[in-house]
């Protein structure tokens, strides 16, 4: 097979260069504790490839008449059919070692869910070989084959059932799926009438507590609200930290950079880049389309904007002053607008939100703080402002950008508001150094920053409660 | 290819299941050790469908006899009060009736349910791997137990009209059901991998469903085929059902002599129906995730 598939093995090779650097360089990856004998491979991927046969427009289902339609024209004009062949992957290869966690990213209709599938037996690959080695549970999806009508307890033994626990394995967990729910008051009641939460919570639950030697995940944190999807994140990682074999599709770059040692990226079918999961991630955000980190426009007259000031370029950079969509938590960054300037009566202003992934505006600022800047008369041309945010200040995580330039005052303008024009990911690498010190877990809050802590051992004063002075 | 030795995949603590995901090959046979491996997830989801049956309703269970108990009154007078016929011999028609329609609702029953198992289930096909032929199978173990509540009642009509059964019909009667589940089984498993393709199923099967009963002797007996014979063998040859039913009568109400020769030809014909249907669906199962 070597000799008729050079390209597979070029990557298996390559693959393992990778994992091998990995061991050598150790302190690089948050995954460094591990012990380094898990080289043995427990998937093997060669060549996998899934073609599917799309007739014009995809039919949810066909109908016989259809069908004998079809054929009776098949058979009349010899035409063997104008059904194309569509491959959702192609010539997939890699290998994953026993204990690693590997990212599978990729846009929308990468193939992503197609591999995981396979992966999964779900549906069969039109080439190539899979060698799974150990037991292996799916978790495309929390909450399959849940019954409304059933009470909370049914519905654990039916979802264990179905995720591929014995009955003696789910009374054996039962009461520590019971007690991660948080449902135990609700038991008895039928899940349909339990609050979204609680039922995504019952779900995740059950499958939290599968014990495979390989798992698979797809998106399952696409569910629930924040807080769900933070918990889910946090027992992931006791799964990928407890030595078990992930592989983790996600569209959530900061949770594939947190759980998985590596990642690979698909693009149309094809895997593009297979490397350590930061440098994955890093190279596939720059990689899409160029614009996460850095947009410009060349044409003034379409630019966004008014007769006042047309926005021509933003970008994030970072410590070394260069544009990356990818920045280190402990370092400073900075966003930068460039606008023309066109009229001298009004003294415009450069605003600057930072709104991370669920939606929160964290804070707003604008260029007021530069009071040399602010206090000088405007004359028409090129103005660039720079904000610097600190290191260890924002969470981990996808942040996206607001641009504004408005002139405070009456009346009041907006010369131009541009949303998520540029985006960048935060990553802790959770080396020991950062905010969270020795803690790997989840870590909560929308902003990281680093405050100064004083502890000392207070002498024994016979008294068992103390008094802070007080104010005046 | 590297294939490892057989060794390096015995280290470590516990069994180690190795398993390679191929492309599939043209005829596939059911793998049963597979099959087995999954019982849990079987009797969880027969367990489930009989749990949800009657769950908020009134009478409950009572559903599994109104059902038969009801056709039963209104077929009677229909069929043999208004329409005149008759059970062929001494025999009351409405125990005539009940010992045929017993079957025949297991029959219709677990083909509905079947054949809209797989459709039903889409979203657990989609998302997880297990044995499909599961879901059609539950539909027929479900079924069951409506046929057991609603055998009560025929007992309690057998102790009515005075009908003592012969032991030997006692015996015969697990070949019988045997005959129904496998026929069931294999039109179910059929009819299921059909509709995850062509949603025209949906449509035609209840309208099979009422066709066929008249072409089984559910409200007649096959002696009034006589006339017909080449319509009489091919009813009872073809249809396992029709055999059934008629050797019922005979082995529960003594309406003439238990027929070997019928019994064997339905059993044959069941087992035919049974093992196409089982590969029919094992050929097709695995695109059933991309085209449900």
């Amino acid at each position: 097979m070597d000799d008729r598939r050079p390209t597979s093995d070029d990557r298996r090779r390559k693959t393992d260069d990778i994992s091998r650097s990995r061991f050598a360089a150790p302190g690089s990856q948050s995954s460094a504790a591990r012990p380094p004998t898990m080289s043995k491979t427990i998937i093997q991927i060669d060549g996998v490839g899934k073609r599917y046969r799309v007739r014009g427009q995809r039919e949810r289902y066909l109908s016989l008449r259809d069908e004998i339609a079809k054929t009776f024209r098949r058979l009349s004009t010899k035409d063997q059919g104008r059904a194309k062949d569509f491959w959702a992957l192609r010539d997939v290869s890699f290998s994953v070692n026993e204990g690693e966690a590997v990212g599978i990213i990729g846009r929308n209709g990468a193939g992503k869910s197609t591999l995981l599938k396979i992966l999964s037996h779900i549906t069969p690959p039109t080439e190539g070989r899979i060698t799974m080695r150990g037991r292996v549970a799916s978790l495309l999806e929390v909450g399959t084959g849940f019954h409304p009508e059933l009470t909370g307890r049914e519905n654990i033994y039916l979802n264990g059932a179905i995720l591929g626990m014995s009955r003696a394995e789910v009374k054996r967990k039962f009461d520590e799926i019971v007690t991660f729910s948080e449902v135990e008051k609700f038991l008895e009641t039928p899940v349909k009438r339990y609050s979204t939460g609680m039922f995504v919570r019952l779900a995740f639950a059950v499958a939290a507590h599968l014990e495979p030697e390989i798992l698979l995940v797809d998106e399952v944190l696409a569910v629930g609200d924040a807080a769900f999807q933070k918990k889910c994140l946090g027992k992931m990682e006791d799964v990928a930290r407890g030595g078990r074999t992930v592989l983790f599709v996600s569209h959530n770059m900061a949770a594939v950079t947190r759980l998985c040692q590596r990642a690979v990226v698909l693009n149309r079918g094809l895997v593009t880049i297979d490397a350590p999961a930061a440098e994955a991630t890093a190279r596939y955000m720059q990689s899409d389309s160029g614009t996460m980190a850095e947009r410009r426009w060349g044409d003034v007259s379409s630019a966004p904007g008014d007769d006042v000031a047309r926005l021509r370029a933003v970008r994030v950079l970072n410590s070394q002053g260069l544009v990356a969509d990818t920045v280190d938590i402990r370092e400073p960054l900075s966003i930068e607008l460039e606008y023309q300037h066109m009229a001298s009566s009004l003294r415009p202003t450069a605003v600057v939100h930072i709104v991370n992934e669920g939606g929160i505006t964290l804070f707003a600022t604008n260029d007021w703080e530069d009071r040399r800047w602010y206090n000088t008369p405007r004359s028409p041309g090129l103005v660039r402002a720079r904000c610097t945010i600190p290191g260890n200040f924002l969470a981990e995580g996808h942040f996206f950008v607001l641009a504004a330039v408005v002139t405070y005052g009456r009346p009041y303008t907006h010369h131009l508001v541009e949303r998520d024009v540029v985006s960048f990911l935060v990553v802790d690498h959770s080396e020991g150094d950062g905010v969270r010190g020795p803690a790997t877990d989840f870590w909560p809050g929308v902003v990281r920053p680093r405050f100064k802590w004083d502890v000392t051992k207070l002498p024994p004063t016979g008294s068992e409660w103390t008094q802070g002075p007080r104010a005046r | 290819m590297d294939v490892e030795p057989a060794a390096e995949l015995t280290k470590g603590q516990g069994p180690v299941a190795e398993y390679v995901i191929r492309p599939p090959g043209r005829l596939l046979s059911v793998d049963w050790k597979e099959l087995w491996r999954f019982r849990d997830l079987f009797f969880v989801l027969a367990w489930r469908d009989i749990a949800i049956r009657y769950k908020q309703t009134v009478l409950g269970i009572l559903w599994a006899i109104i059902q038969p108990v009801v056709t039963m009154v209104v077929f009677t007078f229909i069929f043999n009060r208004v329409g005149n016929i008759q059970s062929g011999d001494s025999t009351p028609y409405p125990i005539f009736l009940y010992v045929g329609l017993l079957f025949w609702h297991y029959y219709s029953i677990t083909l509905t349910n079947a054949s809209n198992s797989l459709v039903l289930h889409q979203n657990m096909i989609q998302k997880i791997y297990f044995p499909r032929l599961i879901l059609p199978a539950t539909a027929a173990t479900t079924g069951l137990i409506d046929l057991a509540i609603s055998s009560i009642i025929l007992a309690g009509m057998m102790i009515y009209y005075r009908f003592s059964p012969p032991a030997l019909g006692l015996l015969v009667l697990p070949i019988l059901l045997i005959c129904v589940i496998l026929t069931s089984l294999g039109f179910g498993f059929f009819l299921s991998a059909i509709n995850v393709k062509y949603r025209d199923v949906r449509h035609a099967l209840p309208f099979v469903i009422q066709l066929l009963m008249y072409v089984t002797p559910v409200i007649y007996s096959v002696k009034m085929l006589d006339k017909h014979p080449v319509i009489k063998y091919l009813v009872l040859w073809l249809n396992p059902i029709s055999g059934v039913i008629t050797n019922a009568r005979a082995a529960l109400l003594g309406q003439g002599q238990v027929d070997w020769g019928i019994m064997a030809i339905s059993l044959l014909m069941s087992c035919v129906y049974f093992v196409f249907g089982l590969y029919y669906f094992r050929n097709t199962e695995r695109d059933f995730a991309d085209i449900v």
